[in-house]
């Protein structure tokens, strides 16, 4: 687009008016102007959960609430830290739920799409359309029996059975990016591999999957950004304090009182750390976000 | 080459996991939800068959149209708003200068953090009187007394959760807006410049019927988001004023587990489940359509 610009600069320039120009170059001053405006607004709600969560009990619960922290204390993370069972078993909770997430989604989608993409399987498309059965039926409209069934296996309050309800939110998205990318793995290498003697198992493990990490990393990460943002689920699973993920520690702080009043700074230094992690893989790991989003929201 | 007769077995042993997995997790619950569907069960006493009674009550149930009713009317006031605003930003954002790859940035980053957090973020920026939206509304002079944006009166309710999700998820469309829009080639923006046709000719002409097939789908995606929407009221409204905004996954919810009626529950699952279903096709059948 860039270069289009510059061939138009080149062949209309020299008759461009001078007021064309004037005008051209205060459309790009405006259009910066308006893109930082935006960017500042679309910040400023984070950064005053931050600055909210640095302000002193007190301060926080200020009427009217004041624009730059009049006192810093880092009070409402020390509550926190002590909340109810306390901020690490929750936090453990919450990547333990997550990592298992990311576990049992490759550990399913990344056999099932090898299979896809290369076996003669009778009736695979069906088969593949059976897997991608939750697209059509929304978990929401499924906890009632899950929850049923999760109490008989006694997988309610249990990290395993909320990480199982969060790898089958994940898992049409995960083995659609999977068999894709198998897809795209030329064939040529596994060819010699067998011809070498390699055993399936060893052809995925030893070929396949070098070329397929980039894939596992999209499913990875939305796997558990999922795991760690799903409120639902977790509260329909979990009655007991001490398996609490944090979205649903951080919905009871809202009830905490200081003052008589809701702990507000204790709610936002919540909403800060629940928010640190996601917004951190996120920027890490930006350009596979972005990717798994092109190839599985729209395809 | 790995088309042998021992390979079929193979294949599906690698796929059984998978397989099991949906069996159990997906399938066999959305079974159990039919039968579900057809019982009274309250957990206490065991489940009784009454037919097509749970449906025939649904649609006699006041609160069913309410959260119905409300749930669509949050549906249709919010995605207009996604999809214009995240068409103007991917517009404004989608060349890559340096300014503008920050911009894009900043309005993603909200995509990525959870509906609970963003939810308790905005219930604090929307309280009456410790919240910074009345603040800043005081403060230039556009209201003379704070709102009580939550809880109170259904609508302001509505517009409260609403100004929230916008920001939480105006990103989501506009990254999937510029992505498409980056996708046309340079060569039709510049034969309609050498054209002589304005800015928006542009994008009324060329820009947005080469980007449409992402329109209709982001739309789709977002239509369904939003008829699911639970988190943010629960934590922005819990329901309140007499739950006139709790949503359709709300009301499943409070029949399934505070209310315990299984059977009741599972029915108004079913007919949500259905009318997400007739959007899904839509999708469905809007993708194919457009591959080909």
């Amino acid at each position: 687009m860039s270069i289009g610009y510059a061939e138009m600069e080149a062949v209309y320039g020299a008759n461009q008016s001078f007021v064309a120009r004037v005008w051209e170059s205060r459309t790009k001053y405006l259009v910066g102007a308006v893109c930082l405006v935006i960017a500042t607004i679309m910040l400023l709600p984070l950064l005053a959960s931050l600055t909210a969560s640095i302000k002193s009990t007190g301060e926080a619960a200020a009427v009217p609430p004041t624009y730059i922290p009049q006192s810093f204390s880092l009070d409402s993370y020390l509550k926190l830290w002590s909340y109810q069972s306390g901020l690490p078993t929750y936090l453990f909770n919450s990547f333990t739920t997550a990592f298992l997430t990311i576990a049992f989604s490759l550990g399913l989608t990344v056999p099932a799409a090898y299979a896809l993409a290369r076996f003669p399987i009778p009736g695979k498309e069906l088969l593949f359309v059976f897997l991608l059965l939750a697209l059509i039926i929304p978990y929401q409209a499924l906890l009632t029996p899950i929850f049923l069934m999760f109490a008989s296996l006694k997988l309610t309050n249990s990290l395993v059975g909320l990480a199982i309800i969060h790898t089958a939110i994940q898992l049409p998205f995960s083995l659609y990016i999977m068999r894709n990318s198998f897809e795209a793995v030329p064939k040529e290498l596994e060819e010699a591999a067998v011809i070498d003697g390699c055993s399936t198992f060893q052809v995925l493990w030893k070929i396949c999957l070098p070329s397929v990490v980039p894939a596992m990393i999209t499913v990875a990460l939305f796997a558990f950004i999922t795991s760690w943002n799903e409120f639902l689920g977790a509260l329909v699973m979990m009655n007991r304090d001490a398996t609490f993920t944090l979205p649903l520690i951080l919905a009871a702080t809202r009830t905490a009182t200081s003052q008589g009043g809701t702990d507000w700074g204790l709610l936002q230094a919540g909403v800060t750390v629940s928010i640190i992690p996601c917004v951190g893989v996120y920027l890490l790991l930006q350009k596979y976000y972005v990717s798994g989003l092109l190839n599985g929201a729209v395809k | 080459m790995y088309d042998t007769k021992a390979n079929k077995l193979i294949g599906l042993f690698y796929l059984a996991p998978a397989l099991l997995f949906v069996a159990a997790f997906t399938a066999y619950p959305f079974l159990q939800m039919l039968w579900l569907s057809l019982n009274s069960w309250s957990l206490i006493t065991p489940p009784k068959y009454v037919g097509f009674d749970n449906f025939t009550k649904a649609f006699a149930d006041r609160q069913f149209w309410i959260s119905l009713g409300f749930t669509l009317k949050y549906t249709l006031l919010i995605t207009p708003i996604l999809m214009i605003g995240g068409y103007l930003l991917a517009l404004l954002t989608a060349a890559n200068t340096p300014i503008r790859r920050f911009t894009r940035a900043a309005i993603f980053v909200p995509v990525v953090i959870g509906l609970g957090a963003s939810s308790l973020l905005w219930y604090w920026l929307l309280s009456t009187d410790y919240g910074f939206v009345n603040r800043i509304l005081l403060d230039i002079g556009l209201i003379a007394k704070p709102i009580i944006w939550l809880g109170v009166d259904a609508d302001t309710s509505n517009w409260a959760v609403i100004i929230s999700v916008v920001w939480k998820v105006l990103g989501f469309g506009m990254i999937l807006f510029v992505a498409a829009i980056q996708a046309i080639p340079s060569e039709v923006n510049e034969a309609t410049m050498v054209d002589g046709a304005s800015y928006w000719q542009r994008v009324t002409k060329v820009t947005l019927p080469l980007t449409l097939r992402t329109v209709l789908l982001v739309t789709l995606v977002s239509v369904i988001g939003s008829l699911l929407a639970f988190d943010q009221f629960y934590i922005m409204t819990a329901g309140q004023p007499q739950n006139l905004t709790a949503t359709s996954v709300f009301y499943v919810y409070l029949n399934s587990f505070p209310y315990l009626k299984l059977g009741y529950g599972a029915a108004l699952s079913l007919i949500l489940a259905a009318i997400i279903l007739v959007f899904t096709i839509v999708q469905m059948v809007l993708t194919r359509r457009s591959h080909s």
